[in-house]
């Protein structure tokens, strides 16, 4: 089975995130960028699923050069090669122009079966996986926290507000899986090493067929107009609490009406 | 005035809140013209009606509510192209954005998820990066798509008589491609949702266990509010994952929200932070939930707590 798994480098959250004063674009260079959280869960939910019914694991990312690390860790992870689309002309692109780009490319890589996390944590549209699929006709298998797979048969759990639905769907299909379907392998020693030998493809725009003026900061369908830091809030009152910490927390409640 | 299309969100013809708020919000920027999708309508015609709904295309048909979010996308695409509506709002929760998503590929526009506001122009509020960030964007190609934050506006009534009129769309075999067989209701008792509650109680790290979990409820159930969690205390199995408030869990932004035994490390604040009034009981007065609350008391959660659920209950 030929599985391909979308993933994204975004800023550590654990770092102050910001965008650039200039073109206010996600500013890249003022965090370090790790492989975003949600997106492990997917790499290890694909890695999955070869070992259970065979295949290969394609790692696939858009982002900028540095974004080669993200590829590193889900290759020291186990999947089997890598491919980065990247380009200057795909700078600011919004989540309609990003599904476009990945469209392209998954078009020369071909897929029995797309893999993403249910949202970055970054931009956190959680759009993605619906927009893969609307474009490439396939069925919309996405916040899956059960994977099943049968020939070419595909069953999930989607998760929902009310519980899950039960899903089912034929191959090809775009799945994306939330947080806590699996528990993601750490990369052994072994895995690292393994994953600099691993086939990596690096792709521009041309190579992947891909339509520059359907992409980048100037042509995207969306743009940021203004953004500012959020005004902090300002502190309330502290109390200690000395035996009344409860009846002083409902006095406050009843203060603002919320009893 | 133009005509804004709004996207119910209902289950089984149960209206949820953030429609009607979405109804509200729509009405500052035209004509909201409400579309149901499902069988129910006749159940919620009175709710749309109060809260101002203009018009009302309802497509009933089962089948679209049979397939996942693709036959919505669709119905949404036909209303776009039959009329001339000046923006669509859907609930950003996590099925709305999906619709704006496959919209927005199907008729060429821009979409902004997860707003918190919408002021003139269709321009939207975000507030990004867990809260720490306020931007303002604008769809600059086709039709605003606009998903927009439970929680955001409160919802106002201003009974409207609307105009009823029955959709149908033939659904593309694309749109058919990923068939719910079967849909599982969890029992979640009579707690509210949490992404649409008014009052959320969470429990973290200092809660200790699924057992202690108990002072949490019994805290919510006497203010009416929805349980959450953070990530520790998820992460622990102390309360069910789908519970977890913060960056990789649910965002919510209650009017009211109490955080006990949480010390508020970024991923829970993620989650929070745009909350209107916060309430924190932490036994460390160093715990940094205490830089975002309204009143915060520093003490044993086991002692605070149950006193704070007695002194409400004695009020009420």
């Amino acid at each position: 089975m030929n599985i391909v798994v979308c993933v994204k480098q975004v800023p550590d959250t654990e770092t102050t995130r910001t965008l650039k004063s200039d073109d206010r674009t996600l500013d890249r260079a003022a965090a370090d960028g790790v492989l975003n959280e949600l997106d492990e869960y997917a790499v290890e939910e694909a890695l999955r699923i070869k070992e259970a019914h065979g295949g290969e694991v394609t790692v696939l990312t858009m982002g900028p050069d540095k974004a080669t690390d993200t590829i590193r860790k889900a290759l020291s992870m186990g999947a089997d090669k890598a491919v980065h689309l990247t380009d200057e002309a795909l700078v600011g692109s919004d989540a309609l122009q990003t599904s476009y780009a990945i469209q392209q490319v998954l078009g020369r890589t071909g897929f029995d079966l797309v893999v993403l996390g249910s949202e970055s944590t970054d931009a956190r549209t959680g759009v993605l996986a619906a927009m893969l699929a609307e474009r490439l006709g396939v069925p919309q298998l996405s916040l899956a926290n059960k994977v099943e797979i049968d020939g070419s048969s595909i069953r999930v759990q989607r998760q929902t507000d009310y519980g899950y639905d039960k899903v089912e769907a034929t191959l090809p299909a775009v799945v994306s899986v939330v947080e806590k379907i699996n528990e993601p392998r750490y990369p052994s020693f072994k895995g690292i090493m393994a994953a600099k030998k691993k086939p990596f493809e690096t792709l521009g725009i041309a190579d992947a067929g891909i339509d520059a003026a359907q992409v980048g900061l100037a042509n995207a369908a969306t743009e940021v107009v203004d953004f500012a830091e959020a005004p902090p809030r300002e502190r309330g009152q502290i109390v200690k609490d000395e035996g009344e910490g409860g009846v002083a927390a409902a006095e406050f409640l009843a203060s603002k009406k919320f009893i | 005035m133009a005509e804004i299309l709004v996207l119910v969100d209902h289950l089984d013809g149960e209206v949820k809140k953030v429609t009607l708020e979405l109804l509200t919000l729509a009405r500052r920027h035209g004509e909201p013209a409400a579309v149901w999708v499902g069988p129910g309508y006749a159940a919620a015609k009175d709710k749309l009606a109060e809260y101002g709904a203009a018009k009302v295309y309802e497509a009933a048909d089962e089948e679209l509510t049979s397939y996942v979010v693709a036959p919505k996308a669709e119905l949404l695409a036909q209303l776009v192209a039959d009329g001339s509506p000046a923006a669509v709002l859907v609930p950003a929760t996590a099925e709305g954005k999906e619709v704006a998503g496959r919209l927005a590929v199907k008729i060429g526009s821009g979409v902004l998820t997860d707003v918190v506001d919408v002021a003139d122009g269709f321009t939207g509020e975000h507030s990004i990066f867990g809260g720490s960030v306020i931007a303002h964007a604008k769809v600059k190609t086709g039709l605003p798509i606009i998903a927009v934050r439970p929680n955001a506006v409160s919802p106002q009534p201003a009974p409207a008589t609307p105009v009823e009129e029955q959709v149908s769309v033939t659904l593309s075999d694309a749109a058919k491609a990923a068939k719910i067989v079967e849909r599982v209701v969890q029992e979640k008792g009579d707690r509210p949702e949490l992404t649409e509650a008014a009052v959320v109680v969470s429990g973290g790290r200092g809660v200790g266990g699924a057992e202690n979990f108990k002072i949490i409820e019994d805290l919510a159930d006497s203010l009416g509010a929805a349980v959450g969690a953070s990530r520790a205390a998820t992460d622990a199995g102390w309360y069910p994952h789908q519970f977890q408030v913060g960056q990789t869990g649910k965002t919510v932004s209650p009017q009211l929200y109490i955080a006990v035994g949480i010390s508020g490390a970024i991923q829970h604040r993620a989650g929070m932070q745009t909350s209107k009034t916060i309430v924190a009981i932490n036994k460390d007065p160093e715990a940094p939930i205490f830089e975002l609350v309204d009143y915060g008391v520093v003490g044993d959660l086991f002692q605070v707590a149950p006193q704070l659920t007695e002194e409400i209950k004695k009020r009420k």
